[in-house]
């Protein structure tokens, strides 16, 4: 049985403390996106500002700024919290692939049905792939790898990474 | 009167005898729902192996004893009530499906657009969505009962909400703050006022001795897997002439007297309200369950659950001052032994999974009463709540364990 030491690694409790990129921004220019989980009450309120650079289709989204308001617990804060210093200045592009890269990290072992404990995907080192096959580097991240081993806190840490992906799909669409 | 001995009532619940995490399981979560004592799951697995038939149909041995089974069952719940007669009890799935039988059967035949239905600010969502569902549909109008800063319903205002109101909905006793209303006074004024009233009874029934005359209640709802029974089963006490002037609820066989392609007799009372093959063991479990609380005594139960809440305040007050919030009326004899509490600026997420780590089960969350924690203005309390199974050393273990929690995030 996992230990509360693989769950609330100190990393997460620093994030949780001290949560980083709290706070509002003018929406608009900003989109503003709630995140709800109705079974625990907790909620996330994410702004996403997206800049466009250069012209047609050779444009770049990118996240330019990003801010996270709302209250929950130790997990769904830590994650929405070092996801928001994950995606900051990224492009959309890549911040999309760190949300496919996370989410796979926290549903990889709801498919392992061959009983083996293994200790994650990232043995090999510290880094998890995504469906195309290539090495994501999660880094701070990777601290809540412990999180599936408690399935019932797996929608905590995944909220703010769910409500990012919404945010992205209304401020870039198709991008 | 009896007083209850904790050692012994332990043991009668063979789920209590185990390790979590290397530590002695502490179950405060009866709030939620009660663990089963061995004669409720002796009963259930000897009505399977030796007396199952579907009811109601079969002439043979086999039918006429699992319908007499049955049938005792729902006479035991009836005099448990103070049901002046079995045709008052009707058997469901849950106090839920219950509260939405009146609803359906009776809200709709009786209510008309801008009537007025009276709930309370501290119902369980099972008291609150079919209303909702009603108001949507009929274009109800609904009020509230408030909530006072001391816990109990704010009843100032009762006979000016009630003007005009065709039903009042109100809990025997809050699953979130433990509040007891005075369900009788409120029936009464409801009454004076033309008005039917509902009573949720799920977290009442099970821990204080209950007689629907007293209460006043037209109808009661309440749950058998809160009450030491099975999950599955639940029951509507209804008064017979409401139940048999209202049209029935979910249609099939066994509600029915007659039926032609054209249209369909109902059947009597209490049958008319129970389409389809219902929860046969559950109600033998039920049956059991009312057996092994009477033979408790219903009076010594809550008077051991008003002690130990007693002792639960005073032991958290001192352990943890003022890093604790405990809502709901202060006075252990006027509340439940239902704790939701704050610690600290802990969610109640992180609470409930180091306590877990410690043995200690404690629900976490909203507790199905979401407009309640808007009121109380938390998104999410931590809650521990006592049965007869619960003795101080399961509160030592609770205090111990939110101080282990304090260590880790405080």
């Amino acid at each position: 049985m996992p230990g509360l030491e693989d769950l609330y690694r100190e990393i997460i409790l620093d994030h949780y403390r001290s949560p980083r990129n709290r706070g509002e921004l003018p929406a608009p220019p900003a989109r503003r996106v709630e995140g709800y989980n109705p079974l625990c009450g907790d909620e996330i309120v994410l702004y996403v500002d997206v800049d466009v650079e250069g012209e047609g289709e050779a444009g770049e989204a990118r996240v330019a700024d990003i801010k996270i308001g709302g209250q929950g617990c130790s997990i769904s804060q830590s994650s929405a919290s070092m996801m928001s210093a994950a995606v900051k200045g990224k492009t959309v592009e890549e911040a999309r692939t760190l949300i496919r890269a996370f989410k796979a990290m926290m549903s990889i072992h709801e498919h392992r049905l061959d009983g083996e404990d293994g200790d994650g995907p990232d043995a090999d080192g510290g880094a998890t792939a995504p469906a195309n096959g290539a090495k994501v580097p999660l880094g701070d991240l990777e601290a809540l790898q412990g999180v599936v081993r408690f399935p019932v806190r797996i929608k905590c840490a995944t909220l703010s990474w769910n409500t990012l992906q919404q945010g992205l799909d209304e401020a870039a669409p198709g991008s | 009167m009896a007083v209850l001995d904790v050692a012994v009532v332990k043991k009668d619940f063979p789920i209590l005898d185990q390790q979590v995490h290397g530590r002695r399981l502490v179950f405060l979560d009866s709030a939620a729902s009660a663990q089963k004592p061995q004669v409720v799951l002796d009963a259930m697995r000897h009505y399977y192996e030796t007396t199952h038939a579907n009811v109601h149909r079969g002439v043979y041995g086999l039918a006429e004893e699992a319908t007499a089974l049955y049938e005792g069952a729902r006479e035991k719940v009836g005099r448990f009530i103070g049901a002046r007669s079995s045709r008052e009890v009707l058997f469901s799935k849950n106090a839920t499906e219950s509260i939405n039988l009146v609803a359906h059967a009776w809200g709709r035949a009786n209510l008309r657009a801008g009537d007025a239905v009276l709930l309370s600010e501290i119902e369980h969502h099972a008291n609150l969505v079919p209303w909702l569902i009603l108001k949507d549909a009929l274009g109800l109008e609904l009020r509230y009962l408030p909530l006072g800063d001391d816990g109990q319903l704010d009843l100032t205002h009762l006979d000016e909400l009630l003007a005009g109101v065709k039903l009042v909905g109100v809990t025997a006793l809050s699953n979130v703050l433990g509040t007891i209303p005075p369900v009788r006074r409120i029936a009464d004024a409801a009454h004076a006022a033309g008005a039917v009233v509902v009573v949720d009874g799920s977290q009442y029934v099970p821990h204080v001795a209950t007689d629907v005359e007293a209460l006043g209640a037209d109808f009661l709802a309440f749950t058998g897997h809160k009450m030491v029974g099975p999950t599955g089963i639940g029951v509507l006490w209804g008064r017979e002439e409401l139940l048999d002037a209202m049209p029935p609820f979910l249609g099939g066989g066994d509600m029915i007297r007659d039926v032609r392609l054209d249209g369909f007799v109902v059947n009597d009372l209490p049958w008319k309200f129970e389409a389809g093959t219902p929860p046969i063991a559950e109600a033998v479990g039920l049956g059991a369950a009312v057996d092994y609380l009477e033979g408790l005594g219903l009076e010594a139960v809550r008077e051991h659950e008003i002690a130990l809440t007693g002792y639960a305040l005073r032991t958290l007050d001192a352990r943890l001052g003022d890093d604790i919030t405990i809502y709901g009326p202060s006075d252990p004899a006027s509340r439940g032994g239902v704790l939701s509490f704050s610690y600290k600026d802990i969610h109640p997420h992180d609470i409930s999974q180091v306590l877990d780590s410690q043995g200690v089960c404690v629900r976490a969350g909203h507790h199905c009463a979401k407009p309640l924690m808007r009121r109380l203005g938390v998104g999410a309390t931590a809650r521990a709540s006592f049965y007869l199974y619960n003795d101080e050393t399961d509160v030592d273990a609770l205090a111990d364990a939110l101080s282990a929690a304090s260590d880790l995030f405080g």
